[in-house]
């Protein structure tokens, strides 16, 4: 224990990022949100549906940012998490008629509580270990939805079916158009919701405990509650975007929420950038998107090209997008120069 | 400029041309997205990666077999362009997948995609978009709903019907057995659980004496037989896949546990189960059959196995021959090309539904003598047929009549 404790002292595991590296300019955000806004316009509704698809991992890479690269804590459970938000919605919506919108909040508020709860036997653990403890969840979760006590509300096996939502008012777009908008409205606040949390005083608490946790504390931050809380913010985000996903397929199962999806969100995060909140949709689009490449390369080896193309970047871009980031700005000052 | 309008003058005279050379074709040929002159586009969607890859085999020989018909002239004069995408049984994927095929590859249909919850998530999607989801590769009994949804047809003859094959067989031959089950905790684990259950009907509840039930990413079944063995049952109805199905016939003997076997059907291959676990071990084991185990030695010289074993030489060399999967296969892909063959030149996804849900008595190339393929307006399980079949020495003896269990969805 000690042993590690030293290596993991001398070079730490999440880099130090200030917090004003965590986000983007104006001018870049406004840019990106224009292509966000306008581009589905001109898609086709699959292409649509697949940056919903985006937008919601996006979400779910982005709660996992704020635990690790905003308090230094590692999660392998985020899948845990994730169901349980999808499942909230989809049971909410098929079971007692609420309406989609309404879910969302509930899905996030039983989240956060349960990655709350699940932060405080966390709090002994710390890195690696934590990471085991949090992996274990994420590989009870599809046999506890499975349990044939929670049968009549989960579907066991089967899953549930969900009913996909119309656009309100008459507008005439189309469901698959409606819902991205509805994702992308939910997910600017999000992120605006999370910089903000990161800029403000509990930021600056998360961040004082991912730097050094005994200088946190000495300094009088109350380092089991914001540890704590850092989870329930993760989860409760990772709950929305559960639940997002859920109303997205219009299915849930425990077969979508193996193991293999919360290292999925762990990999985006890596190749977004650990800690740069906007690296998380870059991080998103490289987990939805480049199995579809490496398929399209070899399908008897798909995984290889995979793993091959992930090797790849972190080999040549170990802190993820927002190292490409940075040199493209340094090459366009360079320019302006 | 003169490149230019000598495009325009051809596009000029090939829309001049267009409605002469149509018109006459347009009174017998109709198609639909994805079916054209030229070809049929088929999609399909399977698990080439993740916890079921092992199935990805299906997809595999699909492909090859796809290709020679192609090579043999196609369907009608049609090529089969035979498009297979890799969900890794996960069913947010299989979603996106399905989107992928029907909006951006635009096939005519979607044709044996693997798996209970994949299929599940994408049927109301592909019903309400009336694209036909063909011959789906699961036993569940959901499939045969024409009424809740017309675009939907199963294949291959139910998990529940087989137990309750079973379970008429024990209610007849032992009525005072002490039943023990071994299932997998998963959607067809417990199908065949609750066919089994069914078929006893109100006797179920005193005849089993225990439920095990494991989980598909355990390494070893042992103590699970174990347990069974001192729970005093003497007929043991055995619902695993085949890797776990070779443990616990291996197990039983060396414990010295000797109840009536029953092993579902999934496993009732002699390359992957039976020898593996040893014939020793494997004697009279009961289980059932649609169709002929490529591994047994009483087909060697069967006109359909030759026929499978010349495709494979020519179109899918490097085969694992023991796999049932390859035959399954197989006979799917003629099933398909049954369908598709029997469309005409009215390629509509609404006419191949039409064709798809009026077969009758056909036999196909590697199905047991007397098993047929029958579906109707009514009946979307196009195989429900089956034969118990009891391990003798090295082979399979198939017993007592062809059975018929259709239990609807």
């Amino acid at each position: 224990m000690s042993a590690v404790e030293e290596v993991t002292s001398e070079a730490p595991a999440v880099e130090a990022v200030p917090k004003r590296a965590m986000t983007l300019g104006y001018g870049t955000s406004l840019v990106v949100l224009g292509l966000l806004i306008i581009a589905p316009m001109f898609l086709k509704n699959f292409f649509v549906f697949q940056m919903t698809m985006l937008l919601i991992y996006a979400l779910a890479v982005l709660a996992l940012n704020i635990l690790t690269g905003g308090s230094g804590q590692f999660s392998l459970g985020q899948s845990a998490f994730y169901a349980v938000g999808a499942y909230t919605s989809a049971i909410l919506m098929e079971h007692m008629g609420v309406n989609y919108a309404l879910t969302l909040p509930i899905a996030g508020i039983i989240c956060f509580g349960f990655g709350f709860l699940f932060g405080q036997p966390a709090l002994r653990l710390s890195g690696i270990y934590l990471a085991l403890a949090t992996f274990a969840l994420a590989v009870a979760m599809p046999q506890l939805l499975k349990l044939g006590f929670f049968e009549h509300w989960t579907g066991g096996v089967q899953g549930l079916v969900v009913t996909k939502p119309d656009a309100p008012f008459g507008l005439p777009i189309s469901q698959d158009r409606w819902l991205y908008y509805f994702t992308l409205v939910i997910a600017i606040g999000i992120y605006v919701a999370s910089v903000n949390l990161l800029r403000s005083r509990s930021g600056r608490a998360f961040m004082a405990i991912r730097d050094n946790e005994i200088a946190a504390s000495a300094m009088g931050v109350d380092v089991a509650l914001y540890k704590t809380l850092a989870f329930g913010v993760s989860a409760g985000i990772t709950g929305v975007a559960g639940g997002l996903g859920a109303i997205a397929v219009q299915f849930v199962a425990p077969d979508g929420y193996t193991i293999t999806l919360a290292i999925s969100l762990f990999l985006g995060m890596v190749v977004g950038g650990v800690g740069w909140l906007p690296g998380s949709i870059v991080g998103s689009a490289f987990i939805i998107f480049v199995p579809n490449i490496a398929e399209h390369i070899s399908k008897g080896l798909s995984g290889a090209v995979f793993g091959v193309l992930l090797f790849l970047v972190i080999f040549l871009v170990p802190h993820g997008a927002r190292q490409v980031a940075i040199v493209a700005q340094q090459l366009i000052g360079k320019l302006k120069k | 400029m003169s490149v230019l309008n000598l495009r325009l003058g051809a596009f000029a005279a090939a829309l001049a041309l267009l409605p002469a050379t149509s018109s006459g074709a347009l009174a017998q040929k109709k198609y639909d997205t994805g079916a054209s002159d030229t070809e049929i586009k088929i999609g399909n969607i399977m698990p080439y990666s993740g916890p079921a890859s092992a199935y990805g085999v299906i997809g595999k020989t699909e492909e090859a077999y796809f290709r020679k018909i192609n090579a043999e002239g196609g369907i009608n004069g049609r090529k089969i362009n035979f498009i297979s995408y890799d969900d890794a049984y996960s069913p947010p994927k299989t979603v996106e997948q399905a989107r992928k095929l029907v909006e951006s590859d635009e096939v005519l249909l979607v044709f044996n995609s693997l798996g209970t919850p994949p299929n599940t998530a994408i049927q109301k999607y592909l019903n309400t978009k009336k694209v036909p989801q063909l011959f789906v590769a699961t036993g569940a009994t959901k499939w045969n709903d024409p009424k809740e949804f017309p675009w939907t047809m199963g294949w291959q003859p139910n998990y529940q019907s087989e137990s309750a094959i079973y379970a008429k067989y024990i209610l007849k031959n032992h009525p005072n057995a002490k039943v023990g089950i071994l299932y997998q905790n998963d959607d067809y684990g417990k199908d065949y659980l609750k066919g089994f259950k069914d078929g006893l009907g109100a006797k179920a509840a005193s005849m089993i004496v225990l439920e095990e039930s494991y989980e598909v990413s355990q390494p070893t079944i042992d103590s699970h037989i174990v347990k069974l063995k001192s729970s005093g049952a003497d007929v043991f109805f055995n619902i695993t896949t085949p890797k776990f199905a070779a443990q616990a016939i291996k197990k039983n003997s060396e414990i010295g546990w000797k109840p009536l076997h029953f092993l579902n059907n999934v496993s009732a291959s002699i390359g992957s189960v039976m020898k593996p676990a040893g014939f020793e071990n494997g004697q009279d084991i009961i289980s059932s059959q649609y169709f002929k185990d490529p591994t047994d030695a009483q087909w060697k010289n069967d006109a359909a196995m030759k026929a499978w074993n010349e495709f494979l030489d020519k179109y899918y060399p490097e085969a694992n021959r023991a796999d049932a999967s390859v035959m399954y296969a197989y006979i799917v892909s003629q099933g398909l090309v049954h369908v598709l063959k029997s469309c005409g030149d009215d390629l509509t996804r609404a006419n191949v539904m039409k064709q798809a849900a009026s077969i009758k008595d056909l036999e196909l190339s590697g199905l047991l003598p007397g098993v047929k393929v029958n579906t109707s307006a009514t009946d979307f399980a196009p195989l429900s047929q089956l034969q118990l079949i009891r391990f003798k020495g090295e082979n399979w003896e198939r017993f007592g009549e062809i059975l018929s269990g259709d239990v609807g969805g």
